[in-house]
Formats: structure tokens, C-alpha cells, sequence
């Protein structure tokens, strides 16, 4: 029985505890010095786990806590147990979680220092890694939707974290309620996976999956139509999480919630749950290349639909979050495409970049007293170096320019996809516009916000901890040379999809080289405007386009709107006109008839004396009158 | 002597129990309330007499003796609720008592 794997989410269970029992009955230093140290473990431990795996013989880790409980049904015998399950993808996810986790931990704790719930939020942050981790290290899909179900609940309590203000528990609300939208289907999905296998067990499921493959093959068999189901749904779910089309309306309102919060949840940890459900059930979705195929759409579809969103958008985060969903799309896509191990190592890279922009971008907004519209910026690169200087390793990561971590997950993606039998040259093209826009969108982010004249009246008063800047800057460290990190899962995807049959042409690379380039020289010349330092008159005259076009894309390509009139208007209608429920009106029916002899009866009891014997009388009588007959 | 039979003393004895009862029921005033009463005993206290005096028993008129005794306490308490009554309500109507009402 291996300790360190098994007590792994139990580090930050107990500061949670620890934290939501004692709560403001904890000093500052207390509650930090608890939630940060149990991260600080917990890192520690993954990394020792990364050692025991990469030395052990079977690549593979398991540990059995307890037996949870049975299921039984006419296709098998299902135990549940509470068994984790190590092998390379999950390493790799808990060495992010922990890592960029004990990371984030260490900035919030500076970052939220004021706040008078800081042990709440505290413990909430390690409640979330407690559900991140359950959900990457269980064997078992029931497990698995044990910690899914736990970090959606962490991102609700940390979305309306400050919750006295209503638009953050509208966000919360919207967050928890789309997301739930894929977690019921992914609930149907289980089901169903298990009516079909009798199994529950994911190695097994895999393995059962790929037998009746190697056996009778799938052709128009009743197995491939439940496995197609199956995928299908469990896409369902991963698109909820993942906030890919069409459930990815919940994202950018999740910005709400304190910068941390979408630095660990909503970019580096939680979103990519979905990749990960996906990457961890390949096995299945091998078997059903309609779904992979419908997989690479969906990732390239929101990779392209956010960039133009993030193109529009005046809130700082909001960029970041639909910078977020785009390159969740190419991880998707890259999923999509059977180019497994890409995804995966996009995912990390993703996670190191994204937390570092958020973290950074949280640095900006506390100097700036809560500043976040963009357009209010403006001349930061001078005012605060060190942030800038972050941000900027941050952005030519997320451009992917040649030599940052970006650069060779994001290259890793877009080289197979040309190729892929569920992708191809369409998908490639959608993948290279995604770039052409990431870089657009990351230019305009940087020009407005650090360039150009200072649009803003207030002195800055940037934090100056050292552990706050040491944890920047261990992130962009992790950043610049993250991709230098060899991951090695071919062991764990052991069936690559991806074929030669069509040719390459030559040209492939160069094009995905330069294409960010081409970005970044268009937005030089097109971005202009808030580029240079106009002169003093003209000091507060930028202002956000507010052409309909733009007010549309910056809504996120109305699909708020959308679903508001295809979904909310409807229910809200439903409800109003059911507002005495119609199911209470027919058990009222019960009450009325008891109402009724209530009122019947009452009658009788007049309290007039001479009534009563009356009645007493005749009845005397009648009792005489029938005895004599 | 001629005895009476029985069979004309339980018309009597009915009788007066039938205009005692419907004194009772149809009187609003407590006292002739109380009086009716005291008629639909005395109807009691008759057929009691009539069935004695035909057996040539004793039993008869100790019972009328009782129901006699059962009266005079009847009256008696009646009467001082009665008073109560008319000092608390300032009038003898029975209707008024009728705060029980469901």
C-alpha cells in the first residue's frame, strides 16, 4: 500500500477542516501559514510520487482506501471502491493541481489578506484541490463524479465568494447551473456505460470496450451504437466543464469571482477537467470516431468564436477567460484528433501560462484599486516593470512565439492535425485562425493595458511582498521552459489514431511558425491608436468601439441572448403561468372536501341550548318509534 | 272504590311530559324554561304514582319521593344561575348562552 498516493488529497482535507471549524477564529498568519503549508506538502508528495512512478516497472500506481459500495445488474458486477489510480496522465494532472496550486495558494493568501472571510475563502480554495485531485486520481468513473461534482461546487462558493453584491451571485448561479446542464448528461452517460459493460472501473471499461472491438468488430452493431451513446455523453459533460460549445456561457461571468479563484479554477485547474475526463475514457472514444470528429469541431468552433469574442472584450479578465476557453479549444481539438499526449501537454503548459497571466492580471487590478476595465489602463509598462515583464512572458507563451512552453504544445497540437483521420486540412486551417487571432487579441490586450498614455487618475500602489513576486515568478519560469518538460504518455495512449495516407505538405510548419508573427505585425499597424502616447489633450479621449458589431462580439456572439430567449423566457413563462402549481391544486382537491363537511357540520353545533334538545328529542322518538316496529 | 287504569294515568303522565317538552324546546325565557321542567318531572312523578297504586307497591311513591327531592335541588340551583344570568346579561334568554357554538 503506497502512503504517500493514498494520503495525497488528505493534506489540504484537513487544513480545510481545520480552517471551516476555526474559521475567523484564526489569525491571518494562521490560516495562511495552514492552507499554504498543507499545498506546500501536498506538492511535495506529488513530486515524490513522480519519482516512485517514473522508476517503477508497470508506469502504473494503485492504492485501495476502502470499499465504497456494489452495483449489480444483469451485465455484471460493478464494486465501487475508493481506489486511486496513478499513471502518467494523472501525474501529470496532479503535479499541476499541486503545483500551480500550492503556487496560487501563496499569492491568494498576500492577494485576499485583507479580507475579512480570508479563512473562508481559504478554505474553499483547498476544498477544491481536495474534489481536483479525488477527481483525477480515482479508478473508478463513480469516484471521478464524486470530485466533479466537488470542484463545481467549489467554483460555485468561489464565484459568489463576495456575495453581498448581486451580479457575483447571478455569475455563480449561471456557472452552477450550466455546468450542471453537462453533468446530468455525463450522470446518463455512466449509466448507461454501466448497462452496457456492467463495469465501472475505467481500465476495465477500456479494456471490455476493446475486446468486443477485436472480437466482432463494431460494425452497425447494437455495442457501437451504445458506445457512440456513450461518448456522446460524456462530451456532454466535458463541454460543461470545459465551457466549449454550446454550455460555454458560463465562463467569462465566472471572472467574478477574486482573481485567484479564476487563476486556480477557472484557467489552470478546473476547466480542464473535461480534457481530462476525455484523454482518461480514450478508450471508448477510439471506438466511435464520429464523436472524436464531433469533439475536433466543437474545440475548433470555440477556438475561433472566443478569439473573436476575446477581440472585443474592455475587461481585462473577460480577455483572459475567453482567452481561456480558445485554448481549451485546442486541447479539444487536439483530442479530437487522437493526438492525446499534445492535449495533455497543452493542458500543463496552459495551466502554467494562464495562472501566471490571471495572477499577473490580479497584480495589475489590486495596484490600479480595483481597476479592471482596460480602458481605463494604459502606460503600465513604466509605472510597473516587474508586472509587465510578466505579462509579457505570460502573453508570448499564450502566442505561442518559438522557445516558450506554448510554442511546443501548441506545435505539437496543430502538427497532427493535417494528418489526423478524425481532423484534417480543415481543422488545421480553423486551428491556424485561432492563432492568427490569439496573437491579435494578446497584442491589443498588451497595447491597451501597458501602452499608450496612462488613462487613469489614481496613484498605483503595487504589492510588494516577495513571496507574492517569488511565486510569479517561479510561474513564469514554469512558462518560459515548461516545455521542455518530456512527458511520456504513449504508455498511457497506446493506440495512436493519427495515419499517414495523406501527404504533408512542406509548407505546414513554417506557416504555423510565422502565423503568430503575422499577428502580432498586423496589430501593430491596426492597433495603433492605443499604441502610441498621444498628447496631453487628447490624454482621456480613448474610448471602447461601440459599434453594434462590436457590443455583439463583446457579449460573446450572442448566445447569452440566445439562450435567454430559447430557454430562460420559456421557463419563466411556464412558471408564471403555473404559479399555483397545477400537481397542489389536485391534492388541494382533499382539503376542500374536508373544508366542506367542516362547514356542513358547524351548522349543527349552534351552541342554542333549546336546538339541542330538540334533536334529542326526536331522536328519543325515532329510536322508540323504530323499536316498536 | 273504583281504581283508575293504568292505561289512562300513562296518557296523563304523556301528556304532560309531551307540554313540558315542548315547553322546554319552544320557550325562550330560562325561568319557563325551568317550569317546563319541573311539568315534564311532575309527568314522571304521576306515571310513578299511577303503576304503584295499581301493583299495590310502596316503590312508586318513594321514587316520587325521590324525584321530588331531585326537583326541589334542580330549582334550586336553576334558580341561582338564574340570577347570575340575569346579572351578567341583564335578560333571562337561553339563546344568549351560546358561547359553545363550533
Amino acid at each position: 500500500m503506497n502512503v504517500l498516493l493514498a494520503s495525497l488529497p488528505f493534506y489540504p482535507l484537513v487544513s480545510f477542516l481545520l480552517l471551516i471549524v476555526f474559521g475567523k477564529k484564526l489569525s491571518w498568519q494562521l490560516a495562511a501559514t495552514i492552507s499554504v503549508s498543507s499545498m506546500a506538502i501536498a506538492a511535495l508528495v506529488s513530486a515524490m510520487l513522480l519519482v516512485d512512478l517514473s522508476v517503477s516497472q508497470h508506469q502504473v500506481m494503485t492504492v485501495n482506501l476502502w470499499h465504497w459500495f456494489d452495483l449489480t445488474n444483469e451485465a455484471g458486477n460493478a464494486e465501487v471502491n475508493v481506489r486511486f489510480y496513478l499513471d502518467g496522465l494523472s501525474a501529470v494532472m496532479i503535479s499541476v493541481v499541486t503545483g500551480v496550486g500550492f503556487l496560487i495558494h501563496l499569492f491568494a493568501a498576500i492577494y485576499m489578506k485583507s479580507d475579512a472571510n480570508f479563512s473562508r475563502f481559504m478554505a474553499y480554495m483547498n476544498l477544491f484541490i481536495v474534489a481536483m485531485l479525488i477527481l483525477v486520481l480515482a479508478d473508478n468513473l463513480v469516484l471521478l463524479y464524486l470530485g466533479w461534482e466537488g470542484v463545481g461546487l467549489c467554483s460555485f462558493l468561489l464565484i459568489g465568494f463576495w456575495y453581498h453584491e448581486k451580479a457575483n451571485v447571478l455569475a455563480a448561479r449561471k456557472a452552477f447551473i450550466v455546468t450542471r446542464i453537462g453533468d446530468t448528461s455525463m450522470a446518463i452517460g455512466l449509466l448507461l456505460l454501466f448497462t452496457t459493460f456492467g463495469e465501472l472501473n475505467i481500465e476495465a471499461v477500456t479494456t471490455l470496450a476493446q475486446q468486443a472491438n477485436e472480437l466482432t468488430g463494431l460494425e452497425n452493431t447494437a455495442l457501437a451504437d451504445d458506445i457512440y451513446w456513450i461518448a456522446l455523453l460524456l462530451l456532454g459533460g466535458a463541454v460543461g466543464k470545459s465551457a466549449q460549445l454550446p454550455l460555454q456561457t458560463w465562463l467569462p461571468d465566472a471572472m467574478a469571482g477574486p482573481t485567484p479563484v479564476s487563476a486556480l479554477i477557472h484557467a489552470a485547474t478546473m476547466v480542464t477537467a473535461g480534457v481530462y475526463l476525455i484523454a482518461r475514457m480514450h478508450g471508448i472514444f477510439l471506438l466511435s470516431p464520429e464523436v472524436m470528429n464531433y469533439v475536433a469541431w466543437l474545440g475548433a468552433l470555440t477556438l475561433i468564436l472566443a478569439g473573436i469574442a476575446a477581440l472585443a472584450q474592455t475587461d481585462i479578465k473577460r480577455v483572459l477567460a475567453y482567452s481561456t476557453m480558445s485554448q481549451i479549444g485546442y486541447m479539444m481539438l487536439a483530442l479530437g484528433a487522437g493526438a492525446w499526449s499534445a492535449g495533455v501537454f497543452h493542458l500543463m503548459t496552459h495551466a502554467f501560462f494562464k495562472a501566471l497571466l490571471f495572477l499577473t492580471a490580479g497584480a495589475v487590478i489590486y495596484a490600479l484599486h480595483h481597476q479592471q476595465n482596460l480602458f481605463k489602463m494604459g502606460g503600465l509598462l513604466k509605472k510597473l516593470p516587474f508586472e509587465s515583464g510578466l505579462f509579457i512572458i505570460g502573453l508570448i507563451c499564450l502566442m505561442a512565439l518559438p522557445g516558450t512552453s506554448g510554442f511546443f504544445s501548441k506545435e505539437a497540437i496543430i502538427a497532427q492535425l493535417w494528418s489526423s483521420e478524425t481532423a484534417g486540412p480543415m481543422l488545421w486551417w480553423g486551428a491556424i485562425l485561432g492563432a492568427l487571432l490569439t496573437s491579435i487579441y494578446s497584442c491589443r490586450l498588451f497595447f491597451l493595458g501597458f501602452l499608450g498614455n496612462a488613462r487613469f487618475n489614481e496613484n498605483i500602489h503595487p504589492e510588494k511582498s516577495h513571496l507574492l513576486r517569488a511565486a510569479l515568478v517561479v510561474l513564469a519560469l514554469l512558462s518560459l521552459f515548461g516545455g521542455l518538460i518530456n512527458i511520456d504518455l504513449s504508455l498511457v495512449f497506446n493506440a495512436p489514431v493519427t495515419s499517414a495516407n495523406e501527404v504533408e505538405p512542406s509548407w505546414l510548419h513554417t506557416v504555423a511558425i510565422i502565423t503568430p508573427f503575422i499577428g502580432i505585425i498586423f496589430s501593430w499597424f491596426y492597433f495603433k491608436n492605443y499604441r502610441i502616447t498621444h498628447s496631453v489633450s487628447a490624454k482621456y479621449l480613448l474610448q471602447a468601439n461601440e459599434s453594434k458589431f462590436i457590443v455583439f462580439c463583446r457579449q460573446g456572439l450572442g448566445f447569452d441572448s440566445l439562450y435567454n430567449l430559447l430557454f430562460i423566457k420559456p421557463y419563466q413563462w411556464l412558471a408564471q403561468i403555473n404559479k399555483n402549481d397545477i400537481f397542489d391544486q389536485i391534492i388541494m382537491v382533499n382539503v376542500w372536501y374536508v373544508n366542506l363537511w367542516h362547514d356542513a357540520l358547524i351548522v349543527v353545533q349552534n351552541g342554542a341550548l333549546r336546538w339541542y334538545l330538540a334533536a334529542f328529542g326526536l331522536a328519543i322518538m325515532l329510536l322508540i318509534g323504530v323499536s316498536f316496529l | 272504590m273504583t281504581s283508575i287504569p293504568l292505561f289512562h294515568v300513562l296518557i296523563l303522565s304523556s301528556l304532560l311530559f309531551a307540554i313540558g317538552f315542548v315547553g322546554v324546546v319552544a320557550r325562550k325565557n330560562t325561568l319557563f324554561i325551568l317550569m317546563s321542567l319541573e311539568v315534564m318531572l311532575n309527568a314522571i312523578g304521576v306515571a310513578f304514582i299511577g303503576a304503584g297504586s295499581v301493583w299495590q307497591q310502596a316503590d312508586g311513591q318513594v321514587m316520587f319521593i325521590l324525584i321530588l327531592t331531585l326537583a326541589a335541588v334542580e330549582a334550586a340551583v336553576g334558580l341561582a344561575l338564574l340570577i347570575r344570568m340575569q346579572k351578567k346579561y341583564r335578560s333571562l334568554d337561553i339563546d344568549l348562552l351560546s358561547q359553545m357554538k363550533g
